[in-house]
């Protein structure tokens, strides 16, 4: 284990000017920097994205409001949802996987530095492009400014006929060429993963971290390619005649709709999959034992990965599939509780009879357990088809995801973010914001979100810009914005966080957590070479063996 | 549910829960105190589809909500519990790497949690979607448009638009509805929470839904697949009538459009004017399939697929502006004079 850096004789570093600075930013092949790009690209973006959630909460407010016009409020549903899929979601946790994973493995970079750089740029000018439909948008027929088809743009509603003017466009080429920077990225996580271990870390011994994101980036080949097929296909279809979506020329609307959920629903758990993997790491590290189950997490993971790849038309249950497709894909949705429910008991397995240390990446990822259960619990009733006949496309549907989105997903990543905050800046973020932030937004997130799924119950359909009164919806949907606006005001605290402690947090050091994987044996930040000397590995947990040379892990494995 | 049945514990906990939901949702759905419509609660079902998958949702709502409880008190035991105390400080907990037999134990019980689930789920999936049309059933081809329904009884001869009418189904002899479901344009979804689940209307591809009430009454409903622009105006009104009532009703909507001398100008004004490019009015000119069906037009009681109640002022306004009503609309504003306008919606007030 080496943490001493190489110190050069006679070389003095020195501020550069920000110039400078600026252009080693915009050039960089390191897949340091290149982490740090996604995250704060996905933090820009996230706060956009947030902004547009905040405009479709005032306008549902009440009943009959009249805050947007129903043209807006239609694209402000359709930019949040892409936004925050495509552009916060996805680069956020490619940040964190290109950040650690060569860390993870004492690798001194990814496999494929320069497509790095060029997956990362690729999908920060998808992310331009969807916004610069504001600007270009109407095209020459003064229709529509941004994309307002949703972010499924379900066929027709997306054919030239529905959609005139180039917004739609706009969002087809945003979702096509940043699909494109996801499967470089995905293809330079796996030959990273496969080719660049140190010595001794065989496929066995790999963080969990690392075993999840090779599962995720497998998905990412096979889920995005489809996705990226349809959009070409519908591109041919609005500009070179072809018909395969076009219903009024004989085309199938059905077709883009498995096109699009046979991303869809693998994109959930490439989602996630990362997300487990945070959990993975911080819950062990917290609770003061080695994470409960290794290879059975590790099963559990590929097990999903396999199982998620037929689940996706459990989106279509009101399509009008026949009973017998209805019947397979319950099945095989329900399917993927098992795997998933088996994660749940191993963190708690994980926790049991550990010393658990309440700091903020553990209060987030308690946060994640409990509401990744409920999550995962709605998910069962969606998945029964009878019962989604009722919830598709209500209110409840969109409390599910956003259970499974914000309640999962982003609680990890809040975690995650206070976690190795230390090793990307080599300052810890603050424990007193830190608090701050996770108490506002685990109330705001359950007012908003625990309150959505009743109206859904009571018969509101998704995407309406408004709604009758008198359905019982009115009262409902105010408790929602108020809470919308109490996580809005948590997202406040956490970027302070992010930029104060930035300036002003204590030192971390090289390891602030006591933790066990190889990123935390060398400064923060690392150096730019990582590793002074190639690491070697005997255990899953290099610094355990380290710091217990009396009771090695390697002793046990 | 069988499977409820066989353990009046089981039973009892889901009469409990549903009841407990039952009243929260009435509180939540409580609004002015209006006799008719119904409401669109999914928990008060009407008609046969709605009422498997009301009990189907409980028997999920109990197993996930044991299920909920058990994992929760296991996390909050172990949150609790194994807190790090100051007197443990420095030192490190006994290093478990894992249990063959726990993990086995948590794998196979929810393999067979979800075994009953699908079995459960399955039998009301077929129960609903394989059910076969009885003789007496009726018959109606709904067909989506941006952003209004149209209704066809192609056996009965009637063409009216977004309130449909059907017969209360009396289980003893029962008479269902059976919905052809068609769309002109983009994709649509039929939702009337207490009579049936939600079915897409989608273009070139024919779908099918039934329900079979059995309570008179207007039971609401709206599109709940994202159509367009106005999405959240596409309203729909199901009135279940009285078997009297709907012969009723019935031999109304087959007769041909009132002829009301009174009215002659104002039919002047419709026929040379765009309107009857979109409308269609039996018995005159106006023959146009892009807009609703005026034959019976004051038989309703809304107008813009339930944007606006149908009364004097608020059609004068639709033909006059109808984005006032509802932005986005495909119907033009028509532009016209003072005069032709109160002519045009005398006339309309004429087809009874």
């Amino acid at each position: 284990m080496s943490s001493n850096a190489i110190t050069l004789p006679g070389t003095q570093i020195q501020a550069r000017p920000w110039v400078d600075e600026l252009h080693q930013w915009l050039t960089t092949v390191d897949h340091k920097r290149l982490g740090i790009l996604y995250i704060l690209s996905a933090l820009l973006f996230l706060a956009i994205g947030g902004v547009e959630a905040l405009i479709i909460r005032i306008q549902l407010m009440h009943s009959h409001n009249n805050f947007v016009s129903p043209e807006v409020f239609n694209r402000m549903f359709t930019m949040h949802g892409t936004t925050m899929i495509f552009f916060v979601a996805m680069p956020v946790l490619f940040g964190f996987a290109n950040y650690l994973v060569p860390l993870m493995i004492g690798a001194r970079d990814m496999a494929f530095p320069r497509l790095n750089a060029f997956s990362f740029w690729l999908s920060f000018l998808g992310g331009l492009l969807l916004y610069f439909s504001f600007l270009g948008g109407s095209g020459l027929y003064g229709a529509g400014s941004a994309p307002d088809v949703g972010w499924w743009s379900y066929a027709p509603l997306g054919a030239r006929a529905f959609s005139p003017g180039h917004s739609s466009d706009y969002w087809t080429l945003a979702v096509l060429v940043s699909g494109f920077g996801s499967i470089g990225t995905a293809i330079n996580i796996i030959a990273t993963i496969l080719c660049l271990r140190c010595p001794g870390m065989k496929l066995n011994r790999m963080p969990l971290l690392v075993w999840m994101n090779l599962v995720m980036a497998g998905m990412v080949l096979f889920a995005v390619t489809p996705l990226s097929a349809a959009q070409i296909m519908l591109l041919i279809d609005r500009y070179l005649g072809g018909h395969f979506f076009d219903t009024q020329a004989g085309g199938s609307a059905v077709l883009w709709m498995h096109f699009f959920w046979i991303f869809g629903h693998p994109e959930v758990y490439i989602l996630i999959i990362p997300c487990f993997a945070f959990m993975s790491e911080i819950i062990p590290v917290f609770s003061r034992k080695p994470i409960f189950g290794y290879p059975v997490m590790v099963a559990a993971t590929v097990c999903i990965a396999f199982v998620s790849m037929s689940v996706w038309a459990h989106h279509m249950f009101t399509i009008g599939m026949n009973s017998y497709a209805n019947s397979f894909f319950t099945l095989t949705t329900m399917a993927v509780g098992v795997p998933t429910g088996i994660k749940i008991f191993n963190w708690i397995g994980t926790m049991w009879g550990g010393r658990i240390q309440f700091k903020t990446p553990m209060l987030f990822s308690i946060g994640f357990l409990f509401q990744f259960l409920i999550a995962g619990l709605t998910g069962i009733m969606i998945a029964a088809s009878p019962f989604d006949w009722q919830l598709s496309l209500s209110y409840f549907v969109v409390a599910h995801f956003h259970y499974v989105i914000v309640g999962g997903i982003l609680f990890a990543l809040f975690a995650a973010f206070y976690y190795w905050y230390p090793k990307m800046t080599g300052r810890m973020l603050s424990e007193r914001l830190g608090k701050w932030h996770f108490w506002l937004f685990l109330i705001g997130f359950h007012l908003t979100f625990d309150v959505m799924h009743i109206p859904g119950i009571l018969g509101m359909p998704r995407r309406i810009y408004t709604y009758e009164p008198g359905r019982g919806w009115d009262t409902l949907n105010l408790i929602i914005t108020i809470g919308a606006f109490i996580q809005a005001l948590a997202i406040l605290v956490f970027l302070a966080n992010l930029v104060i402690s930035y300036f002003k947090g204590d030192r971390a050091g090289n390891d602030p957590w006591d933790a066990w994987t190889l990123e935390w044996s060398i400064s923060s930040p690392p150096p730019a070479y990582n590793f002074a000397t190639v690491p070697t590995v005997a255990s899953r947990r290099p610094l355990w063996d380290l710091k217990h040379p009396e009771d090695p892990d390697s002793r046990y494995e | 549910m069988s499977i409820l049945k066989k353990s009046s514990t089981v039973r009892f906990l889901a009469q409990t829960i549903f009841l407990l939901l039952c009243s929260a949702m009435t509180v939540w759905a409580s609004g002015p105190k209006d006799p008719s419509p119904h409401g669109t609660n999914i928990f008060a079902p009407a008609s046969t589809p709605a009422k498997s998958i009301a009990d189907l949702s409980v028997l999920v709502l109990v197993i996930t909500g044991i299920i909920f409880v058990v994992v929760f008190v296991l996390l909050v035991y172990s949150v609790v519990k194994f807190r790090g105390r100051a007197k443990d400080a420095g030192r490190e907990p006994a290093q478990v790497y894992g249990s063959t037999q726990i993990e086995l134990a948590w794998t196979i019980i929810p393999i067979l949690i979800v075994v009953v689930l699908f079995l459960a789920t399955a039998r009301v999936i077929h129960a609903i979607q394989d059910a076969p049309e009885p003789a007496g059933a009726v018959q109606v081809t709904v067909i989506g448009h941006q952003y209004w329904w149209e209704f066809r009884y192609p056996k009965l001869g009637i063409v009216t638009a977004n309130e449909l009418h059907i017969p209360v189904s009396d289980p003893g002899h029962p008479t269902p509805t059976f919905l052809q479901l068609l769309s002109a344009d983009t994709d649509h979804s039929f939702w009337v929470p207490e009579l049936a689940g939600k079915t897409d209307l989608i273009p070139n591809h024919p779908n099918r839904m039934w329900m079979d009430p059995q309570r008179t009454g207007i039971f609401l409903g709206q599109c709940a697949q994202y159509c367009g622009t106005q999405h959240a105006k596409m309203l729909l009104r199901v009135s279940v009538d009285g078997p009297q009532d709907f012969a009723v009703w019935v031999r109304a909507q087959q007769g041909p459009a009132v002829e009301d001398a009174g009215a002659i100008a104002g039919r002047r004004v419709f026929e040379s004017n765009a309107c009857m490019n979109c409308h269609a009015v039996a018995g005159t000119a106006a023959d146009g399939r892009f807009g609703p069906d005026l034959t019976h037009l004051m038989s309703r009681v809304t107008i813009a697929a339930g944007a606006a109640k149908n009364t004097h002022d608020n059609l004068r306004l639709w033909i006059q502006d109808p984005s006032a009503i509802k932005p986005g609309s495909l119907m033009p504003a028509m532009k016209l004079s003072d005069t032709d306008l109160d002519a045009v919606v005398s006339y309309m007030e004429t087809l009874r």
